[in-house]
Formats: C-alpha cells, sequence, structure tokens
C-alpha cells in the first residue's frame, strides 16, 4: 500500500521539505534538493529576483518540485496576504507557506494573524501551509480556516535545538486532522526522525542543511532519517516500560 | 519614555572604573551566557575582553551563520542633494565648506537610479544633506516614487523628521530609515554641532523611535566611531538597538559601526583613533549581546579589512558606492568622504562567493 503523503490531491512521496533560505550560494540548491529527493520546496518571496537571472533563487529549484513560497516578512496578516498574492502573480502557484511575524527577538509566529491570513487565502483558493506556535486551540482555529496542514514549530526557527516544543506537538498529532508538519528548530537527522516516529506527516529543514559543512551529505542524512521514522511510526515500536512486569501480583488472583 | 532617558540613566555611570574592575573571569562568565545583560556587553567592550577576542569572534561567527546563514545583503547609497545647513565640524558636506552644491532633478534621479539598477542591486538608500529649503520632505518623497520603479526596499539617511513626516514617506514606500547619532555623550554632541537644526540631540536621539512609530520596516542606528571615546559610544549604540528592539518588536533594528574618514576640507581630528582591533571586538561583542540583529558595514572600510568582516557578525555591507550627487551619472563631482573600498557590485559579489558568502540583492518586496 502506498504511504504517499496527499495534500490538495498532490501525491508527494517524499516528507522532507526543503528551506532555501541561509545558502552560501545558490547554486548548491539542485544538489541538496536531489540529495533530499525533496517534492516541495520553500522560498521566501522577498528574495526572489524575477528580474536577474543568476540571482533568482527560483531558476535554482528543480521543475519537478512544487514551489511553496513564504511570507517570509509579514508583520501582519495584511501584509501575508499581499505577499501571497504577490507570489501568486509571479507565476509561483497556489501553494503557500504562512509566515507572520512580528518578533524580531526569537522570530515566533503570530498565530492569531496566521488564523485570519489563512482564512482570507484559503478562501482565495490558496493551498495553505500555516506556520505556526503548537497550540491546540490555535490548530483548531486553521482547520476550520481552511488550512491545508499545519506547520507547528520544534523550536525557534534557525536555532537547531531540536524538538523543544515535543509534548505541544504530541498533542496537534493526535488531536488535529490534517498533516502535521514540523517546520522550524529541527537541527539533527535524528531529530526529523523522532518527529516522524511520533506521527507527524512530514519535517521541513533550512538552517540544519543550509549551515552544515557538507549540505549535500546531510540532507541525504535528513532524507534517510525521515523515512526511518516513518517507518517506525508505521510500525508501531514497542511499548516502552519503565518496569520489568514478571508477574501480576495485583491481579494475578483472577487467573487463581 | 524615550532612548533619552536610558541614556540619562548612565550619566554618573563610571565607566572608566568599570572598565577596571573587569577581569578576565568576568568576561569568562559572559562569554559562557546566552543572553547578555547592557552590563555583559560593556564588559566584552572592556580593554580586559581584548585578551578573548578570537573567543567572541568565534562566537559571533556562530551566531551569525545560525541567524542569517552564509549570506550578505548588498545596497548602495544614492545621493540626492548635498546642500546642507548644518556645521557638523567633522563633515565634508557642512555648510561653511565652500563645495559646489548640487541637487538633482526628478530625471536626474532617474538617470542615477537607472545607473544603480544596472548592477542587479535591489536595496537602494536615498541620503540628502540637511536643508528643509532643498530637500524638503516633499522632495524626498517625490525621489522616493521614482525610486520605486528600480528597486524593492528604500531607505532613507536625511535629516530628523517629525513622526507624522515619516508616516508620509512610509506611506510613499520608504521601508527603512537609517539615523546616526554621531555621538551619545550630550556635551560633545552640542560641540560638534555648534549650529543648525542638528544641534538639537534629544530630536536626532529620538527619531528612530518616531520612525519606528511611524511603521518603518527596519531602523538602523550607531555612533559615528572616534568623535567620543569609542567604547562608551559603541555601548550607546548597542543599547539604542536593544531600546528600539525592545519598542518595537515587528522591526528589524540594526547597528551601522561607521569609524570616522577622511574628508574634503579636512581640518578636524577624530577624539580617538579606533583600530582594526577596536572595530571587531565592537562588532563581535554587539553580535554576541543581540544575536539577531543586522551589522551593516559601508565602504569607509577597505576592501581587505571588510573580507575579513564578512565571518565576523556583518550581515549587510554597501558597494558599488558613490558619495557624490549624481556619482553614478555625471562625471566631476565631490563626496561627502573617502571611499575606501571603491569595487563594483559585481567585484563585490564574486569575492563574496570566493569566501563561501552568498551576495543578497534582494531580501524585500515592496507591497
Amino acid at each position: 500500500m502506498s504511504d504517499s503523503l496527499v495534500i490538495a490531491g498532490r501525491e508527494l512521496s517524499s516528507r522532507l521539505f526543503l528551506g532555501t533560505g541561509k545558502f552560501s550560494a545558490n547554486k548548491l540548491i539542485p544538489d541538496v534538493v536531489a540529495a533530499a529527493g525533496a517534492e516541495v520546496v520553500t522560498v521566501a518571496l522577498r528574495r526572489v529576483d524575477t528580474v536577474y537571472d543568476e540571482e533568482n533563487i527560483v531558476n535554482y529549484i528543480p521543475k519537478n518540485c512544487i514551489l511553496m513560497p513564504n511570507t517570509s516578512g509579514a508583520r501582519d496578516s495584511g501584509e501575508a496576504v499581499r505577499i501571497a498574492r504577490l507570489a501568486k502573480a509571479a507565476g509561483c502557484g497556489n501553494w503557500i507557506k504562512i509566515e507572520v511575524i512580528s518578533d524580531n527577538r526569537y522570530l515566533l509566529p503570530d498565530n492569531y494573524e496566521t488564523i485570519k491570513t489563512t482564512e482570507i487565502l484559503a478562501a482565495e483558493g490558496f493551498v495553505v501551509f500555516p506556520y505556526m506556535s503548537p497550540d491546540l486551540m490555535a490548530a483548531r482555529n486553521l482547520v476550520k480556516a481552511g488550512a491545508a496542514a499545519v506547520m507547528p514549530l520544534g523550536a525557534p526557527i534557525g536555532s537547531n535545538r531540536g524538538l523543544k516544543t515535543k509534548e505541544l506537538i504530541r498533542i496537534l498529532i493526535e488531536e488535529i486532522p490534517l498533516p502535521v508538519i514540523v517546520d522550524a528548530g529541527i537541527g539533527r537527522p535524528s531529530e526529523a526522525a523522532e518527529a516522524m516516529e511520533m506521527g507527524a506527516a512530514a519535517v521541513l529543514v533550512n538552517t540544519a542543511v543550509a549551515t552544515a559543512n557538507d549540505p549535500i551529505t546531510i540532507s541525504r542524512a535528513f532524507a534517510l532519517a525521515v523515512e526511518a521514522g516513518r517507518l517506525a511510526f508505521k510500525a508501531g515500536p514497542g511499548a516502552v516500560q519503565t518496569i520489568a512486569r514478571a508477574s501480576s501480583p495485583l491481579t494475578g488472583f483472577l487467573r487463581g | 519614555m524615550s532612548f533619552y532617558d536610558e541614556v540619562k540613566k548612565y550619566q554618573d555611570f563610571d565607566f572608566d572604573g568599570f572598565f577596571e574592575r573587569t577581569n578576565e573571569a568576568d568576561v569568562q562568565r559572559v562569554l559562557a551566557k546566552n543572553r547578555l545583560t547592557p552590563l555583559d556587553f560593556l564588559a566584552l567592550l572592556s580593554p580586559t575582553a581584548e585578551i578573548y577576542l578570537e573567543e567572541m569572534a568565534s562566537k559571533a561567527n556562530r551566531l551569525t551563520v545560525q541567524h542569517f546563514g552564509r549570506t550578505m545583503q548588498l545596497f548602495t547609497p544614492i545621493y540626492v542633494s548635498d546642500f546642507c545647513v548644518n556645521q557638523c565640524v567633522y563633515c565634508g558636506f557642512r555648510v561653511t565648506n565652500g563645495l559646489k552644491r548640487h541637487k538633482l532633478s526628478a530625471r536626474e534621479v532617474a538617470a542615477e537610479a537607472g545607473k544603480i539598477a544596472e548592477s542587479g542591486l535591489k536595496h537602494i538608500l536615498l541620503l540628502t544633506g540637511d536643508s528643509r529649503q532643498q530637500s524638503p520632505v516633499e522632495y524626498i518623497k517625490e525621489c522616493a516614487a521614482i525610486l520605486k520603479g528600480y528597486f524593492t526596499s528604500i531607505g532613507i539617511e536625511v535629516y530628523s523628521l517629525q513622526g507624522e513626516e515619516y508616516a508620509e514617506l512610509v506611506k510613499a514606500g520608504v521601508d527603512s530609515l537609517t539615523m546616526f547619532q554621531e555621538t551619545y555623550d550630550p556635551v560633545l554632541y552640542a560641540r560638534l554641532h555648534p549650529a543648525g537644526p542638528k544641534r538639537d540631540y534629544r530630536f536626532r536621539l529620538e527619531a528612530p523611535e518616531r520612525g519606528g512609530a511611524a511603521g518603518m520596516r527596519s531602523l538602523n542606528v550607531g555612533a559615528l566611531l572616534g568623535l567620543g571615546e569609542w567604547r562608551r559610544d559603541a555601548f550607546f549604540s548597542g543599547l539604542h538597538v536593544d531600546y528600539l528592539q525592545r519598542c518595537y518588536p515587528a522591526v528589524e533594528v540594526g547597528l551601522c559601526p561607521p569609524r570616522m574618514r577622511p574628508y574634503s576640507g579636512a581640518d578636524f581630528q577624530p577624539a580617538s583613533v579606533v583600530n582594526d582591533e577596536n572595530l571587531v571586538q565592537y562588532i563581535a561583542a554587539f553580535r554576541l549581546f543581540m544575536p539577531r540583529s543586522g551589522v551593516t558595514v559601508s565602504t569607509r572600510e577597505s576592501a581587505a579589512f571588510r573580507d575579513n568582516l564578512v565571518r565576523l557578525g556583518v550581515t549587510r555591507m554597501s558597494a558599488g558606492v558613490s558619495n557624490a550627487v549624481g556619482g553614478h551619472s555625471a562625471e566631476d563631482v565631490t563626496g561627502q568622504f573617502e571611499i575606501a573600498d571603491k569595487r563594483s557590485v559585481a567585484e563585490m559579489a564574486a569575492s563574496l562567493y570566493r569566501q563561501g558568502y552568498q551576495p543578497v540583492y534582494k531580501d524585500w518586496q515592496m507591497l
């Protein structure tokens, strides 16, 4: 049976999404995407320069990938909506990752503005992927607003600190009927595997790949980790026991 | 409350005593911390911390790569008018300096903008001298309207404006404000600015706050190093960034650490010489204090030195610079100060690539 992730009618065989910021050169991107086997690649519209080919990041994204522009730089819903429309007008398709950030010290997303943005853009026919702080009520509102998935952060963007919000993400995975894609904070392949083992539908990685000494090799490592984590989730790992269970002192009498 | 009150808190602070008391253990303790207090930052600016310059640089490099990646945002200034009514004793454009003044017409602004845009740059910084008569807000707005046709982000570095005026400029498409306090020492400030509207220390000090309230996306501040005791001005510059970031969390607040350069008609000697080591210490200390804030280094610095700064915490650099009015499209013009790094945008980009850094031409899309 196929284990593809299906979003908005698109069947994705790779559950590793890639970000394209922070690379030392755009020309690295095709090799990184290939090594990762990624099918969804996000790019900040603020960085897209449609005039100069060499600096136009979009030219470095393989044509078979789904381009998912993001609204990086938006401080409120109004700005995010305008960026999304500009992205669509620039030919970047109708998948959009919402980033609304009004705190420049930690770059934490503004869930309230994100929900408003999602509602507007989903109604306009966008396939909306909101980046969010992992909060159950906000996630439920995103579902109502028409999101295609929710993208909770594991730790602040760019921090490479791993799944610091693990318990909250676990609740989203249990409660939210949409794919839960862990977006920010994943620094190592083992953390990506951990998120997938928990039942995340996919993970998005950027800083950990872009700032690695060898971005191509690490993206391959991430791909393997995501696959391993997914397989483990499907297989259902054995239950963890805190004590050995050799006998049943309290209920043994029932079998007298 | 404004940053003026923050500066006042330190008016009786014994900086020399603090620096004398700061020992190596203090610096080590700060180096081990994740979040620094203002006095931690000051400890990193101390003479004692010079011993730990490599450790500071290494941490600064790590934090910068983490938050900004291996990228360098490029921009260039466009000087549209050098008419100025101020008498800043250290500036080549001051009113008493008998140079021939220029102001670009709309057509000249477009020609200059077109020339600059050929380099591929998308971020432009509009500069004028301080003359409400020659370069009124209306003129700045007209310039911005023209620049919108060539660039995706417009910054201004002009005289201090009122809040409503900043709001008008934001509406006209300006998204970022650069404002140099020159020195945060009010007594020295008065001496260096003997006449003209710029003499008002507080009005200038609070200008970035007015810009932030008016909706600017980014604010860049700093002192002109060398006018006063550099460690103090560095400290207040960092404090200013921190203050603005707290007031306006959604705004990208950044630091500019320019050093005094020789200029036409020079007769001013800087109070302190800020050597390369000092500047590296300042930038690294600031990076540790404000890990997510941008740091801009201009072509006042030499090509070789700028190349070495790439990995030390700098995130924005000017390139292909002329600091004369009409300098890209006209000939025989006088700049504000001597440019040390004369490389073109293409040469700068090639040099960044050689160092394993990506030049970023566009990092904002005007909405």
